[in-house]
């Protein structure tokens, strides 16, 4: 069953146009003039239960906007939309019962109460019974580690406690999909990590679907096996997310540090034939290959014929990646396409060479 | 459910409670204000016995009931609303299976609660000491008050429930809110009792919600308005309680549809 289905989602919103001047402003005083502005573009896709899928993209790209349509808090223009079996607008009280929000850039806490007051207050609020209520919030305050922070009032939280407690009282209820909207913003790494393996062990236990927005593409890399990617109200990429990587990244650098200088040209011609780019810097050299080329085919070419010290192999990560598309505007650029599927090593790996006489790696 | 929304109640009262320094100054504020509208009736009184149908002890205890009924319906929904929609946080309320503005209502009840327990209570027992009050003896009219008392809680709150969303539709309703205010206080007969008014303003005024916040169970509280017409006023405020619901589940639709959230 589909946890989420939508279909032609379109937001526009009515942004009022401020004349300038003096006489601007009169004019405005009469008849208001306004810009219609489209935050979400006909977009369409499904989520199946149980997936964690990440919602990406720039600033203002619209996100936001379709996290709230999909929580009913905001009504669509156009377009088709049911989560959970339900028209999030339209059944709006039914429909909240079975879902759990986040947003983190507001509390959902009561700001003057005890953090066990507030969840007091959520358990009536979701019709929960005080035994299941007992059962889950034992369960979450030991997982996130909560104890001695349950008789504080919510302003006196630091953020990652803070946070955490907004974790709980969105869960209380044992919603069947969680909607968080950067729900690492301003944490430390230790509570992120901490955060992270939370909900991938949610996801795995209670089989939660998860459609998180984030900036933090870590989030993404820990979490995801799905990624959609907004870009000013369109969507530019919807897939996996190392499928995006292979897509989109052209290659691979590798650095060489060399026992002894080695010159340009004997790099080179070790490597003929091969489709690769050297370059040299202060500590040695670096060989840029596309995809199409073995990692293990280069550096064969390359071990035989120089002194290597260290070699380390850099993966162009996922921020680089991103950002390449924000900046271009569209994952369906011609120069995707022409890169061919490879098996890349992850992110960043470092391989020592072996090295009999020397001191190993300096790093 | 019914508990969660009286847990509203529960919680506004005390967070109020812990505030309740801001309110202590308050008393002060309210007994000047009869104290000064005390002496300006007695000097309008002069040596006339009565001015239209009140006598100085009426009126004395008017002014002491009235303001001190203010003192329990009056509350902030308006800014409060208004707030939550210019801030965005409406968000944080939308997710939760409830009804906002009900919500809202019974915050207005915890406050209204929290008012006249520590403040109309013992500001009405300071102002009898102090003016020359005449509370009724009949525990009837009491009782019959005090429901009015309620309905005047929940008009003046439709009121502001409908200000506050009008946030939805300007830009900035701050003018709007006061002017409320203003009208409220006037044209519900704290300020001036309607039986002052020129003809056609009090005949407009009958037409209009607001004398049922104030002036008609004041004049019944006072012995002006007979018991025997005491069930009417109460049918009639029910009556306007009933009929703003109408406007308020409008604007609500509406807004929800134009609702747009600031503030990422």
């Amino acid at each position: 069953m589909l946890a989420i289905d939508v279909k032609d989602l379109r937001k526009q919103f009515k942004v009022q146009k401020n004349r300038e001047g003096l006489s601007g402003a009169l004019k405005d005083l009469f008849k208001r003039e306004y810009n219609e502005v489209t935050a979400v573009k006909d977009i369409s896709f499904q989520i199946p239960q149980g997936e964690i899928c990440g919602y990406i993209g720039e600033n203002g790209a619209g996100k936001s906007t379709t996290i709230k349509m999909l929580t009913g808090i905001l009504v669509p223009t156009s377009g088709q939309l049911k989560v959970n079996g339900y028209v999030p607008y339209k059944d709006r009280e039914k429909f909240v019962g079975g879902i759990g929000v986040v947003f983190g850039q507001r509390s959902q806490l009561w700001w003057d109460i005890g953090v066990i007051e507030s969840f007091q207050l959520l358990r009536k609020v979701y019709r929960v019974s005080e035994q299941d209520f007992r059962k889950r919030l034992d369960n979450l305050v030991e997982r996130l580690d909560l104890g001695e922070l349950l008789n504080r009032p919510v302003r006196k939280l630091s953020l990652g406690q803070r946070m955490r407690c907004e974790l709980v009282a969105s869960l209380l209820h044992n919603p069947s999909i969680l909607f968080l909207d950067e729900p690492t913003i301003g944490l430390d790494i230790v509570v992120k990590t901490e955060i992270r393996e939370f909900l991938k062990d949610l996801n795995r236990e209670e089989g939660t679907t998860i459609l998180l927005t984030t900036h933090d593409l870590q989030d993404i890399e820990a979490l995801c096996s799905r990624v959609i990617m907004l870009d000013d109200g369109r969507i530019i990429y919807d897939g996996g997310l190392e499928e995006l990587k292979n897509r989109w990244s052209k290659g691979r650098e590798i650095q060489f540090q060399f026992g002894t200088a080695t010159p340009l040209t004997k790099l080179q011609l070790l490597t003929a034939g091969l489709d690769v780019t050297w370059t040299m810097n202060e500590q040695g050299a670096s060989m840029w290959l596309p995809h199409t080329i073995n990692v293990s085919d280069a550096l064969g070419m390359v071990v035989g014929g120089a002194d290597i010290r260290d070699i380390k192999i850099l993966e162009t990560n996922t921020d680089d990646i991103v950002r390449e598309i924000y900046r271009s505007g569209s994952a369906s650029a011609s120069a995707a396409a022409t890169l061919l599927e490879a098996e890349s090593p992850k992110q960043e790996t470092e391989v020592e060479a072996e090295e009999p006489e020397k001191e190993t790696s300096l790093r | 459910m019914m508990s969660a929304y009286l847990d509203f109640i529960r919680i506004r009262f005390l967070t109020m409670l812990a505030y309740r320094v801001n309110y202590y100054s308050g008393i002060i504020i309210y007994a000047i204000n009869i104290g000064a509208y005390y002496f300006l009736w007695k000097a309008i009184f002069g040596s006339a016995e009565t001015l239209q149908g009140f006598t100085l002890a009426q009126m004395t205890t008017y002014i002491a009931v009235s303001w001190m009924a203010r003192a329990f319906y009056f509350n902030n929904l308006d800014r409060e609303i208004a707030n939550d929609i210019r801030d965005g946080s409406i968000a944080m309320q939308l997710i939760r299976p409830y009804s906002y503005l009900f919500v809202k209502m019974m915050q207005g009840l915890g406050e209204g609660l929290f008012r006249l327990i520590l403040f109309m209570g013992p500001g009405l027992v300071i102002v009898c000491l102090l003016f020359p009050v005449k509370l009724p003896k009949d525990p009837a009219v009491w009782i019959i008050y005090f429901i009015m008392l309620m309905f005047s809680l929940f008009i003046n709150s439709q009121l502001n429930i409908l200000t506050g969303l009008a946030a939805f539709f300007v830009e900035n309703n701050e003018g709007m809110m006061r002017m409320k205010r203003v009208l409220v206080d006037l044209f519900s007969g704290v300020l001036i009792p309607i039986a002052f008014f020129p003809g056609w303003l009090k005949s407009t005024m009958e037409w209009l919600p607001f004398q049922a916040i104030t002036y008609l169970p004041s004049a019944v509280f006072t012995g002006r308005t007979p018991m025997s017409e005491a069930w009417g006023v109460l049918g009639l405020q029910a009556l306007w309680f009933f009929i703003l619901l109408v406007p308020i589940m409008f604007t609500w639709r509406a807004a929800r549809k134009r609702l747009f959230v600031q503030g990422g």
